[in-house]
């Protein structure tokens, strides 16, 4: 019998409406960010690139003084460098034109925080990705090379945007770059050099 | 007399049932006839449309290298080869995609630059513009992701530069870099996922915001050389005294403005389809190789302004901030302004002088960025960067004290 007209004088409870409007909207969006989540971890890397990511060995005996070679583990060149006496005794000497001589705001294992940065002064092993935008470095190991002036300790340069870095990759100041090249975690067993292995711990991947 | 009626009613009923379910009639007469636009465009009215038949063209050959393109770090390059070299025709569909990428940004600069010089992101169309802006950033995003499709070696170092800008985010930059990868470096699944949002993702983004920014421009009218309302003005059919229906003035005009640009278009993709290294840079005929960067990285000839002023920035974070708020600053254009008169016919000298450093600038930085960063580049890069933001950072100053001149009731005419 009761019909239900614009003009009936229905009290509407503007709170209660107010409310279940919000708890709605708030459940539904509770759905989303979980339906959406597959979506966004379908970005991260597969479990074969995860595989592929295994360490890599070099073996360091090969190189000659004052050579380098160029590996490759996760995608990324690993520059291996083996360093003359006069590279590891000159590298004190840069400290005065570097953004940061200890490292201490760089990206590298707790052993390879050191002067030379790296487990044994003469081999260098670094991440050979510029620590600016990703470029690679260039090899200009000679002091004073012509293309970077009378004063160039001897190092690396990036040719994308011009960032400079020394022979155990810390950054010199003027360069776009703010940290010293990365240092990935590695160890030797005699010549064998394992790249992706921290010493301690031989058996994980790091 | 009773076949004429019978005629009639047959020739009016079809049109009366078509539009009792499709309103095209309604929509001829509120869009194109019924529409008026200023009837003082000149030759810069031009490039809005233009973007239009760029956006059509590359959404036809893209569909047509989609066919024999292969996604994918073992295939992709050799499948561009094997348009170039081997499908009938392909080098054509090619050349006209990659060209159309360049002429996409020739006439949305040129028809930014127009908003610019008339005020035309000015009230009472700030969405109208922050819509364009989208639009530009939308294709910015579709323009990078397109140029490393053919997995170059600069396609390679290019999505590496770029990705890594993400990288000098505080706190979540690395683990957002390797999401957006895939990968522990740029990858196959990088290069898979560029593809996807290439084809599909952006493209319907960019399909959505034309149609935003069409409906708003219907909603304010488009402005016009003189920077007047011509809405402030009505005839006595209700419709603006300075305004011609759309259609048929600017629906002819703008198909002579097609034909000049297909002209010019043709000419590039015949002739020099590279553009002397612009359009099609020389290292990027060489496959992808993560282990050897090109001597010289520099992106496209469009995105070198802001390259320029991440290069010129001798520190990682600010670089990448800057050069961020370079490109964003554009949205901020209404509220910076606060001259109050619209075109650059009416606006006094420190305008005009703020316009042409404005311009010199993103010309200059243009140059800049296809430069090695070296000495003296750099030094000009920084000159010409600070020289970038004073013209917005100090845009609500001086649009405040510039002595403008009287804006007329009615549109001027220059026969």
């Amino acid at each position: 019998m009761t019909e239900i007209s614009a003009t009936d004088d229905l009290e509407i409870d503007q709170s209660r409406r107010r409310f279940l409007t919000a708890a709605t909207v708030a459940t539904g969006a509770v759905g989303a960010a979980f339906a959406i989540t597959p979506f966004i971890k379908s970005w991260n890397p597969s479990e074969r690139a995860r595989a592929l990511g295994a360490p890599v060995e070099v073996d360091v005996a090969k190189i000659d003084p004052g050579q380098m070679v160029v590996t490759s583990w996760r995608k990324q060149a690993i520059y291996v460098v083996h360093r003359t006496p006069e590279m590891v005794a000159t590298l004190p000497q840069n400290d005065a034109r570097l953004k940061d001589p200890t490292s201490a705001d760089s990206d590298q294992p707790p052993y390879a925080k050191n002067e030379m940065r790296s487990l044994k002064p003469e081999y260098l092993v670094l991440i050979g990705i510029c620590t600016h935008l990703g470029c690679l470095p260039k090899q200009h190991f000679e002091r004073g090379d012509a293309a970077l002036g009378a004063d160039w300790p001897g190092g690396f340069f990036c040719p994308c945007h011009g960032s400079k870095f020394d022979m155990a990759g810390r950054v010199m100041d003027g360069s776009p770059a703010s940290v010293n090249l990365r240092i990935p975690p590695y160890h030797f067993d005699g010549d064998t050099l394992t790249i992706g292995v921290d010493p301690q711990a031989q058996k994980g991947v790091a | 007399m009773a076949n004429a009626a019978e005629g009639a009613a047959v020739k009016g009923g079809f049109r009366a049932w078509l539009n009792k379910r499709l309103p095209v009639d309604e929509f001829m007469q509120s869009q194109l006839l019924g529409y008026y636009a200023p009837k003082n465009f000149n030759v810069w009215y031009f490039f809005g449309s233009l973007a239009l038949v760029v956006f059509v063209i590359q959404i036809v050959t893209g569909i047509f290298l989609t066919m024999n393109y292969k996604p994918g770090e073992l295939t992709a390059f050799d499948s561009v080869e094997y348009i170039m070299r081997e499908v009938e025709w392909g080098w054509l569909i090619r050349y006209m995609h990659s060209t159309g990428a360049s002429f996409f940004f020739v006439v949305v600069y040129l028809h930014m630059y127009r908003a610019l010089m008339y005020g035309s992101y000015k009230a009472p169309r700030e969405l109208l513009w922050l819509i364009g802006m989208c639009l530009y950033l939308a294709l910015m995003a579709e323009a990078f992701f397109g140029y490393v499709l053919p997995w170059g070696n600069m396609s390679f170092w290019g999505a590496q530069v770029i990705v890594n800008l993400f990288g000098t985010i505080p706190g979540i930059g690395p683990g957002l870099v390797e999401w957006i990868r895939g990968d522990y470096g740029i990858a196959d699944s990088t290069l898979n996922r560029f593809f996807a949002l290439h084809v599909a993702a952006l493209p319907l983004a960019l399909l959505l915001l034309i149609v935003l920014h069409l409906v708003a421009l219907r909603q304010t009218g488009s402005n016009n050389p003189d920077g007047i309302e011509i809405k402030a003005k009505l005839g006595a059919n209700g419709k603006p005294l300075d305004g011609i229906p759309f259609h048929p003035y600017y629906t002819l005009k703008d198909i002579v403005g097609i034909g000049v640009f297909l002209v010019a278009f043709a000419i590039v993709v015949f002739f020099v389809p590279t553009f002397g290294g612009l359009f099609l840079e020389a290292p990027n005929f060489t496959p992808a190789n993560a282990l050897s960067t090109p001597e010289h990285i520099a992106p496209v000839w469009y995105f070198t302004p802001y390259y320029a002023i991440l290069r010129a920035v001798p520190d990682q974070r600010l670089g990448a901030l800057l050069m961020g708020l370079s490109v964003l600053v554009y949205l901020f254009l209404p509220w910076l302004d606060r001259s109050p008169v619209k075109s650059v016919r009416y606006r006094g000298w420190i305008w005009k002088l703020a316009l042409t450093v404005f311009t010199v600038s993103f010309l200059a930085l243009m140059y800049l960025g296809l430069q090695p960063a070296e000495g003296r580049y750099v030094m000009l890069a920084r000159i010409f960067t600070a020289c970038y933001f004073a013209f917005f950072v100090l845009m609500p100053f001086y649009t405040r004290i510039d002595p403008v001149k009287p804006v007329p009731e009615r549109v001027t005419h220059h026969a």
